[in-house]
Formats: C-alpha cells, structure tokens, sequence
C-alpha cells in the first residue's frame, strides 16, 4: 500500500469530521503519515460535512484527491457526489439507513451498512458515523479495528469518554454486519 | 517531544507563543479565525497581552504600538483583513520595528470567499503597503513547516527590525498532520536598546516614521536598503525535490507547491525526469537558484494558486535560456495531483520554442478546464 485516500461525507451532525479525525489519530499512532482536512466551505453551515483523510508510509503531499480509494457516504447527496469519484476497483461503504437506491457502477467493492439503526439498537443514533467505521475497516483494512478503538479512547474528548464502550459497540457492530453482508455476496 | 497530530491554525498559534509572543492584536475573519480564538484562550493563561480589537485598522495599530515596546508582538488575518492593515503595516516598516503578520489567504479579489488561494502573491511581496521597504516573505507548506517559520519569522524580525509575513492558505490552517512543537522559550530580561519603555536614567528612544525634511527620509531610505541587501544574501531559503536529474523542473510555493510535489512522485514513476523547486522565502526570493536551474533544465513549469504571480518574478530570472510555462488555478481552486501531472506530461513533449507568452497560453486551456467541469 503506497497511499490510501479516504472520504467522509454526511450531513453536518452525523460525526464525519471526527470518525476521520479518529481514523487520523489510529494512523499517526501506528507510524504512518497521515493528513486530515475537512471541507470548509459555506457548505458545512446546514448542509454537506466532509473531510478527506490520506494514509501512507511515504510524505504525503497534496491533502486532497480527486479520486478517493475509499468513499464512506452517509447520506444520498454524499453517495449522489462521490459514488462516480471514487477510484476504479476502490471500496465505498453507504449507510442504506439513509440512502435508498444502489450503485450505478459494478467496478466498486461496496457494503451497505443501516448505520442508523445499528446505532439506535446501541441506544445512541450519533454512533451512525462509528458503525461506518467499522464496516469500513471490514472493507478496507487499512488499519486494524483494534488500532482504531485504541486511538479513540486516547483521543476521544473528555466530555464524551462515558460513550466510549458504545463507541467500541459501534464499531463492533458494524464491522461484524459488513464481514456478514461481504460473506453472503461470495456465498 | 514526540509528534502530534495538529489542527494548522492553532498550532501556529502555540508555535508563536512558545517563540515569544507577547502581544496578539486581532480581528476574526474566516480562514484565519482558529488563530484568534487560540491566542483568546491561552495567552490570558500565560500573563500575556490579547487584544480583539474592533477593527483590522485598529488592531495593526495595536501591533505597532506594541512592538515600540521592544517585545514580540503579531497579528493574524485573512486577504481583505490584511488589505485594511497595510496602512499600519508600512508605518511599522517606516519606523523599522519588528512584527510577525500571519496571513491566511483566501480567494478574491475584493470579499471573495473564505476557500485556498494564493492571490495575495504581489501583495505580500511586493510591499502592499505605501512607500520604499521591504518585507521578509516566508511560505510554507505543511503544518510543520509553518511551525518552523513562525518561529523562524520572530528571530528575522527581531534581527533586522524587519516586518515577517507568513503566507498560508486555509488548506494548511485547516488541515491536521503530525507536528512536532518546539520547547517555550524563555521570555528576554531586557528590552533591545531601541525600545520605548520609559527613559527613566538614560537619553529618551524616538520610534516614529515621521521625516518631514526629505534629505533625512532618504537616509533611512538608504539604510532599509542595505538592510535589505543583506537579507537577501543570508536569508534564502527553499526545497527541492528529485531536481538532481531533473530534465524539467516544476516551481511552486506553498499549497501549490506540495500538491505538485505528489504530481512530480508520479511524473518519475512514468519515467518522467521531473523535479520541484519550491521557495520557501518568496522575499528574498531564491533568484541565483532559479537561474541555476534554468540552465540546466529543458523546460520550467511554473504552478501556482493565482494567475501567474510568482511566474512574472520567474521570466525575467530565466532570461530566454528555457520555454517556462504554466498552469494555475484562481478564485479559491485547489488544484488536484492529477491536474499537474497532465501538465508535466504536456511540458515534458512539448518541443515548441519560448513563445513568452506563457500566461495567455495557460488562460486558454483553463478555460477549455473548467469548460469540461475539472
């Protein structure tokens, strides 16, 4: 793996920012190089929340891609906006929760994740963004789920350190619903 | 100390702090905005002077007003806030005092918007503010390296009384990357001997840019001049990139700079003999190295965030010897690796003589670019 380039995208409030800053966190801890950069623009007030993480053993230069490896999309205009960006052969993980129509392209490794159920059934609907993660890291394991629950309880904010076993939860559950689903597309 | 992973803006921030800073004066404007609320926070905590002021014009006045103290003292805004400051700015320079000007610049002209860009290029450079001086101009282009020349920017003001502009972009004061942050720095005993702080027992110090009588405005003249001189002899400063075989060389600062850096890593594994040459001082200006350059490359590619700024300093530098061409995104546009790329492979093939007018070639495909919704 040369460099792994990653998209987040939601709506503001469904916690992309921080389950990058988390992935950032996992990576830098682990001795790789890593860039995180949200998008900043009048967007994020009410509408669209990205960022863009880049993972590689090498110096990292630009920060942003055109072409992610892997897109973690959220909602429908997430998936609208980077389902056709997303690199040829890379992954793309959507939260069916929230979108309601399939890929339009077949040259994807792709899971469907009802991220906000998964999440509500933890009895927290803010964890949506962690059980991407999860399905994520099934999808793609460009670093291990171990790694990433320690970065986060090194690096989760103090006032939310009591939601860290519903964090581990999270993204339990949504690897282990990713690892089912992928199972039963090769079965 | 061990690398973290640091948000841009406010690590730039503790790195001012830990270099000395003791006076911040400032007004909130988007992308600089973390900046302000960093030093809001923590100088207080550290016995040290924050002022929000109501203004820009207000706030580089405070600026000026403090470092006739003799202690260090900055600003940090974002292009129109700079644009209202050069007032202030060309008095601090008229009265050669040291101040640290971290500039975040974002897309215009005029109120533009708050995204990347690097228009400010002449601004910055060039002066910007009325009058005969000259401003240290330092680009970095990671989080760390701005770290670096923020504290780098103190000691070049403090040594040649110098006004020091940083020039970043929201990318970097955005972005989180590993960085290392240096120890704090004990703060000076003494004030140096031209401060203004009370001339209780020695002859009074006169800090002013005043100089009614001409003949005495030309002997300060004179002496920013030299100072100067000697700036641009000690003060260079760049990074190259696999240019040890470069056939062709690509130049960029900053944002611009590091994105064309994944091009290039790219361009060689296509067996592309590319290089980057990235200023780091755009003022003092690597000019020798430049030159060096072009006598021993093919061609030069000049990248830039605005529309072909730094490639009017670069054209008279090269004088003919190679065709320099060049691709440039404005109004807020980042470009991406893969843009670049598509440019190195075009300049790599392209066999046509120096037509010199690299700008209006560049404008026709941008437009051919931006047509196709790039």
């Amino acid at each position: 793996m040369k460099e792994t380039s990653i998209i987040i995208s939601g709506f503001g409030g469904q916690g992309t920012l921080f389950s990058g800053q988390v992935l950032a966190y996992a990576a830098l801890d682990n001795n790789f190089n890593v860039t995180w950069i949200p998008s900043y623009g009048p967007e994020m007030r009410g509408g669209t929340a990205s960022c863009t993480v880049i993972i590689s053993k090498e110096e990292i230069g630009s920060p942003l891609v055109r072409n992610p490896d892997i897109s973690v999309v959220l909602n429908l205009p997430s998936l609208d906006k980077y389902e056709h960006l997303t690199k040829s052969g890379g992954c793309l993980v959507a939260n069916s929760s929230l979108i309601n129509r399939g890929l339009n392209r077949d040259d994807l490794k792709n899971v469907y994740i009802p991220a906000n159920e998964i999440a509500e059934e933890i009895g927290l609907s803010r964890m949506a963004n962690m059980v991407m993660i999860g399905g994520m890291l099934c999808l793609a394991p460009v670093l291990s789920l171990e790694v990433v629950k320690q970065a986060l309880s090194e690096h989760i904010p103090e006032r939310h350190r009591r939601t860290l076993p519903m964090n581990f939860d999270a993204m339990q559950r949504g690897y282990e619903f990713a690892e089912q689903a992928l199972a039963e597309v090769a079965a | 100390m061990a690398k973290e992973l640091l948000k841009g803006n406010e690590a730039f921030a503790e790195a001012a702090i830990r270099a000395g800073c003791e006076g911040f004066y400032g007004y909130p404007i988007t992308p600089s905005t973390e900046f302000l609320e960093y030093m809001a926070k923590r100088m207080p905590q550290l016995g040290r002077a924050f002022v929000q002021a109501e203004s820009e014009v207000a706030a580089v006045n405070m600026v000026y007003g403090a470092a006739c103290t003799g202690k260090r003292t900055m600003t940090a805004s974002s292009s129109p806030g700079i644009s209202l400051m050069m007032e202030g700015i060309s008095y601090i320079a008229g009265t050669e005092v040291p101040a640290v000007i971290v500039n975040v610049i974002r897309g215009g002209p005029g109120l533009g918007n708050i995204a990347p860009s690097q228009g400010d290029y002449y601004q910055m450079v060039k002066g910007g503010g009325h009058g005969d001086y000259f401003p240290i101009v330092l680009a970095p282009a990671s989080v760390q390296e701005t770290v670096d020349c923020i504290i780098l920017a103190f000691d070049l003001a403090d040594k040649y009384r110098s006004i020091v502009h940083v020039i970043v972009d929201g990318n970097l004061g955005q972005m989180m990357e590993p960085a290392e942050l240096p120890p704090m720095r004990e703060l000076p005993k003494e004030p140096p001997e031209w401060a203004v702080t009370g001339a209780k027992g020695r002859e009074p110090n006169f800090l002013s840019s005043i100089y009614i009588d001409p003949a005495d405005e030309e002997v300060t003249n004179i002496r920013l001049v030299k100072r100067w001189m000697e700036i641009e002899k000690n003060e260079v400063r760049y990074n190259e990139l696999m240019m040890e075989d470069a056939e062709f060389a690509v130049i960029g600062f900053g944002t611009a700079g590091r994105v064309a850096s994944s091009a290039v890593r790219a361009a060689r594994e296509e067996g592309i003999k590319v290089g980057l040459f990235r200023p780091i001082s755009l003022a003092p200006f690597p000019k020798k190295e430049v030159e060096e350059i072009s006598k021993r490359v093919q061609r030069i590619l000049v990248v830039e965030m605005n529309s072909g700024m730094m490639l009017d300093d670069i054209v008279p530098l090269v004088e003919g010897r190679v065709p320099v061409e060049f691709y440039g995104r404005m109004g807020g546009m980042t470009p991406f690796p893969d843009e670049i790329l598509d440019e190195i492979r075009r300049v790599s093939e392209n066999k046509a003589p120096v037509n010199g007018n690299a700008r209006a070639e560049w404008i026709a495909r941008l437009e051919k670019i931006v047509e196709e919704g790039k």
